[in-house]
């Protein structure tokens, strides 16, 4: 509140910018979602999506203002309070919220309701931010290391209670910021070298192909290193390892319900019954290939507009920008998407408090994963989680809560000259 | 500590982007299958059939008209049989014949609709119309099948019939697709892309359960259907049924035509089949029956059958002895039996007297001067020179070749040429006495009942013919119709050549088909016999009248009937006055004819 002119002078006005562009086209193609030639209404009628989602933006706006007038200590200094209100929230998630679908996502009360998990990541990146700023916390180090995975962790276990498996993920998110603040590299070797297991594992039909492979690989670097007993062993037991995983995660995925093992295997196969699982990304992709260069044209798409696209105002949104405006659309949203989490790379720098720096990559973290698991999703690269376009996705809770994630950064940032450095 | 892990993390955003930009450019640029896929799964493009034009006889009777029927069309894409003992008994069909139209309806396509049951009836339609909701990928198609106020007029008619992958091939205009109805025969055939008429195309937009969303670019790209051409035919109805009527039992033809335009009153093909059998859903099993009745019913005879023109052939050569001025009316033979066969008449005659006779040493003399003009002073090149002239000149009366009338798969006929002969007997090794029996209109000469009609409205017209037709007028404008209809063709022999010939014709009547003289209605006929080595001789007659003003030119052919005087002339006489009076007087002629019995 005090200073408030300098404060508003250190606004990041480009951050600001890309938000506001982002949140208007994404608001364009939520109309053109729904969009009926036959029986057009207004873009502004509150009985269809965009006028509610118009409303919403008219509380993202209000939301930001009482963030921007807020002093930038209240969010570090509530950051705790503020996690555990809403750990409470998604424990009692369960029995108070409303069920859809087999899932208990929401909570409140009449039409309005909001979604715990959505506001949890929020908290959690406020939380970590807090209990990481300790200049002796150092994360390669084991206790550090499970105090952070622990602050992490629990908001997971209870959104994969609801179950939302999309929501989840999400946090995993959060490893961005933990590389940032120094968790060591071999964990993201480890991680990434499982992932490129499983992948081949699921990928590959005849596990025999990988299992001559990691034979093959472990053949050379026997070959090639030096031969000792000891080496020979160890690399040998290395092999094992991997093929005994690989045959583990075919058992898994065939333990999965249904309804995730087909969405894992349409991702390998995506003709796989293109009308039943393969539905939605097969719609996805034939909505967004039929956009050619510079797209149909806004409102004039028919894959977005007749229902061939399911969720496609929410969770699939990129489909309607892509079949309307084409790949040059796509070029100009995911341009804008990576000059803002580059800005924000560049603003996490420049803080002087660990805290901030902290919140700023956690902020960053979830930004990138909803984007490119988001897109990926649409384009078949990634299997179908629900989980939105931040920004674009119609949605109260999810545009909200992006909101007040992004703000309250922008906030602290544009406080920083009042911060004291502590950096360390 | 970490400065190069920001460095990390921005290059990784970079990445990211780029691969998801890349992985776009693919689908959305390089890739235009999906364009394809996203039309075909929201734009459906419904084809609007058109009605096919009507015909009308001459006087503006109906003679062809268009009933409504349904189509069961199958989609294999979408469709779905489920329980499959319910569907055979749903939709009363065999389980081969299931298996049969749908594995057709896959061969020709997997996405577009084939039919899987034709021509459904109102009643079964209606029926079926409340369990299509549960098949997917099944639809009715509304279209509509040709019908008949009568039973007439089969072979000029024509039929329609679903096109063949043959005819599919050629359609070089891809107007056509599996499943569209042609015209098979007849002037179905012919004027084909005047009835058609031009399909329209509706381009609609249809969600994810096929419920429709309206028009796709509000109508932009959809074309409305344009209803096929009405056609006036030159047939007169009540003619037409009433040689139907006098050829029932028989084999023969009869073509009766208006020597002043070329126009075809009538045209009779017996044995004939009732045109109504020949559509709807039994069109496979009937025609297979027709196709295989030894009687061949779908044997368009009248343009199709080709026999000697016999006698009447007589007259033709007359008219070129007239013309090359060999013979004048006085010019006189005599009845030399020795030459060739005759009946027994006074002797010598003239001309005159050779046309009423029907006199055949006399022709076998005047055609011996027609052929041997003594242009060369070897008669096997004299004679060869002569009857390539002599063919040249019997080909412009419209004989031996095609006369082009609009009906598919006429036959010409021949009149046989110098190389014919060469090739039988070898050059220079035939003369007169070898091709003498042309002089009668036997031997090697072979004419259609066509062309013997177009021959009598070339003697009412006193040497000249419009190629005969059957189309008046499309869509009420005669001049829509081929111009060559409207062209006159002048046979080469001056008109006051044809007043003795006239005459004579009138007199042979008296001669040798009394039957066919009527009170006040002067007829001028001429009777032949078509040899038919393989029974009794076919009964020809062909004539005109009134002889003053003639209306009408006919050729009648009974087969095995026997002299030409009986069967043939009686049904002509009958025809003519049925024409030109619209009564019958004589009761015991037309009872002579209906019982055919003129062998005795």
């Amino acid at each position: 509140m005090r200073e408030s002119d300098i404060h508003i002078s250190r606004v990041d006005w480009l951050v600001v910018v890309i938000y506001f562009a982002l949140v208007i086209f994404g608001w364009f193609n939520i109309y053109a979602a729904v969009y009926d030639s036959q029986a057009p209404q207004s873009m502004f009628d509150m009985s269809i999506n965009s006028g509610q989602q118009l409303v919403r933006i008219g509380i993202s706006v209000v939301l930001i203002i009482l963030i921007m007038v807020a002093d930038y200590r209240f969010f570090e200094n509530l950051s705790l309070f503020i996690y555990i209100f809403f750990i409470a929230l998604l424990v009692v998630t369960p029995f108070i919220g409303k069920e859809v679908n087999g899932q208990v996502l929401t909570v409140g009360f009449g039409s309005f309701r909001i979604q715990p998990g959505e506001f949890a990541k929020l908290a959690t990146a406020l939380a970590l931010a807090k209990v990481m700023e300790r200049p002796t916390f150092d994360l390669s180090k084991t206790k550090n290391q499970l105090i952070a995975f622990g602050v992490l962790l629990i908001p997971v276990a209870l959104i994969l209670l609801q179950p939302d498996t999309g929501t989840a993920m999400v946090y995993f998110s959060l490893l961005v910021m933990f590389y940032r603040e120094g968790l060591p590299q071999r964990y993201y070797i480890l991680g990434f070298g499982f992932i490129a297991l499983t992948l081949l594992s699921l990928g590959i039909e005849n596990n025999l192909y990988l299992v001559a492979g990691i034979g093959l690989i472990v053949l050379i670097l026997i070959i090639i290193g030096k031969k000792s007993w000891q080496r020979i062993i160890v690399f040998s037991l290395i092999g094992l390892g991997m093929v005994a995983y690989s045959y583990s995660i075919d058992f898994v995925v065939s333990k999965l319900p249904d309804h995730q093992q087909n969405r894992i295997m349409v991702l390998f196969n995506p003709n796989l019954d293109p009308l039943g699982v393969g539905w939605n990304v097969t719609q996805s992709k034939i909505a967004i290939g039929s956009g050619g260069l510079l797209g149909k044209g806004y409102l004039e798409g028919t894959q977005t507009k007749f229902d061939f696209v399911p969720e496609q105002h929410t969770d699939f949104i990129f489909c309607t920008l892509g079949e309307e405006f084409g790949w040059a659309g796509s070029l100009v949203v995911i341009g804008l998407f990576v000059t803002l989490l580059v800005r924000l790379v560049i603003m996490a720098e420049r803080q002087k408090t660990r805290f901030a720096r902290i919140y700023g990559y956690g902020v960053i973290s979830i930004l990138l994963f909803h984007f490119m698991i988001n897109i990926a999703m649409t384009i078949g690269l990634f299997p179908v989680v629900g989980i939105p376009l931040p920004f674009f996705s119609y949605g109260g809770s999810s545009l909200w809560s992006f909101t007040i994630l992004l703000f309250i950064f922008v906030n602290i940032d544009a406080s920083r000259a009042m911060q004291l450095g502590r950096l360390g | 500590m970490n400065d190069q892990r920001p460095v990390a993390i921005i290059i990784f955003i970079f990445l990211i982007g780029l691969v998801l930009l890349t992985k776009l450019f693919m689908i959305q640029v390089m890739d235009d299958s999906f364009m394809k896929k996203a039309e075909r799964n929201a734009i459906q493009r419904v084809v609007d059939h058109p009605y096919r034009g009507l015909v009308y006889d001459r006087n503006g009777k109906l003679l062809v008209y268009n009933n409504p029927i349904f189509d069961l069309m199958i989609v294999p894409k979408e469709f779905e049989v489920g329980d499959t003992t319910r569907f055979l008994e749903l939709f009363k069909i065999t389980k081969e014949e299931l298996i049969e139209s749908y594995q057709a309806a896959r061969k020709y396509s997997w996405v577009k609709p084939s039919p899987l049951i034709k021509q459904i009836s109102t009643t079964d339609f209606a029926r079926m119309q409340d369990y299509l909701i549960d098949y997917p990928g099944l639809f009715i198609m509304t279209r509509s099948v040709r019908s008949y106020p009568l039973p007439i007029a089969a072979h000029a008619l024509g039929y329609i019939g679903e096109i063949n992958a043959r005819q599919l091939e050629r359609d070089s205009s891809n107007y056509y697709v599996q499943g569209d109805y042609v015209g098979l025969s007849g002037m179905e055939r012919f004027y084909e892309d005047d009835l058609r008429g031009k399909k329209g195309v509706k381009y609609k937009m249809v969600n994810v359960r096929g419920v429709d969303k309206g028009p796709f670019k509000d109508g932009e790209y959809d074309t409305a259907s344009i209803a096929g051409k009405n056609i006036t035919s030159t047939i007169d109805m009540d003619l037409q049924k009433y040689g139907e009527l006098l050829m029932g039992g028989k084999k023969g033809s009869v073509v009766a035509i208006e020597p002043k335009t070329g126009e075809i009153l009538a045209m009779i093909s017996s044995p004939y089949y009732n045109p109504n059998d020949l559509t709807g859903a039994d069109f496979s099993k009937t025609y297979r029956s027709l196709n295989s009745d030894e009687s061949k019913p779908l044997f368009n005879r009248p343009i199709m059958a080709t026999y000697p023109p016999g006698s009447i052939f007589k007259v033709v050569q007359s008219l070129i002895g007239l013309q090359e001025g060999i013979l004048t009316p006085n010019t006189t033979f005599a009845c030399n039996k020795s030459l060739v066969a005759c009946h027994n008449h006074p002797s010598p005659v003239n001309l005159f007297g050779a046309i009423r006779n029907s006199c055949n040493p006399y022709y076998h003399q005047a055609f011996r001067q027609i052929i041997n003009q003594e242009v060369s002073s070897n008669t096997y090149k004299d004679t060869e020179i002569g009857l390539n002239a002599w063919r040249e000149k019997v080909l412009k009366f419209g004989l031996g070749s095609r006369l082009g009338v609009d009906m598919p798969n006429e036959k010409g006929g021949s009149v046989p040429s110098s190389k014919y002969y060469d090739r039988f007997y070898g050059e220079g090794r035939w003369k007169y006495s070898t091709i003498y029996s042309l002089s009668i209109g036997q031997g090697e000469m072979l004419v259609t009942p066509l062309q013997m009609a177009n021959l009598a409205a070339i003697f009412a017209n006193k040497g000249y013919y419009y190629p005969p037709h059957l189309v008046k007028s499309i869509d009420n404008d005669p001049t829509k119709i081929p111009e060559k209809y409207r062209t006159k063709n002048e046979v080469g022999v001056d008109a006051h050549h044809f007043d003795m010939i006239q005459d004579a014709m009138a007199e042979a009547l008296y001669g040798t088909a009394t039957r066919a003289i009527m009170k006040d209605l002067v007829i001028a006929g001429k009777t032949g016999t078509a040899q038919n080595p393989h029974g009794e001789d076919h009964s020809v007659f062909v004539a005109f009248a009134p002889k003053d003003d003639p209306k009408i030119a006919i050729a009648v052919y009974v087969e095995n009937a026997g002299w030409g005087g009986r069967a043939a002339a009686s049904t002509a006489s009958l025809m003519i006055e049925k024409y030109i009076r619209n009564e019958i007087t004589r009761p015991e002629l037309e009872q002579y004819v209906l019982a055919g019995n003129f062998i005795y």
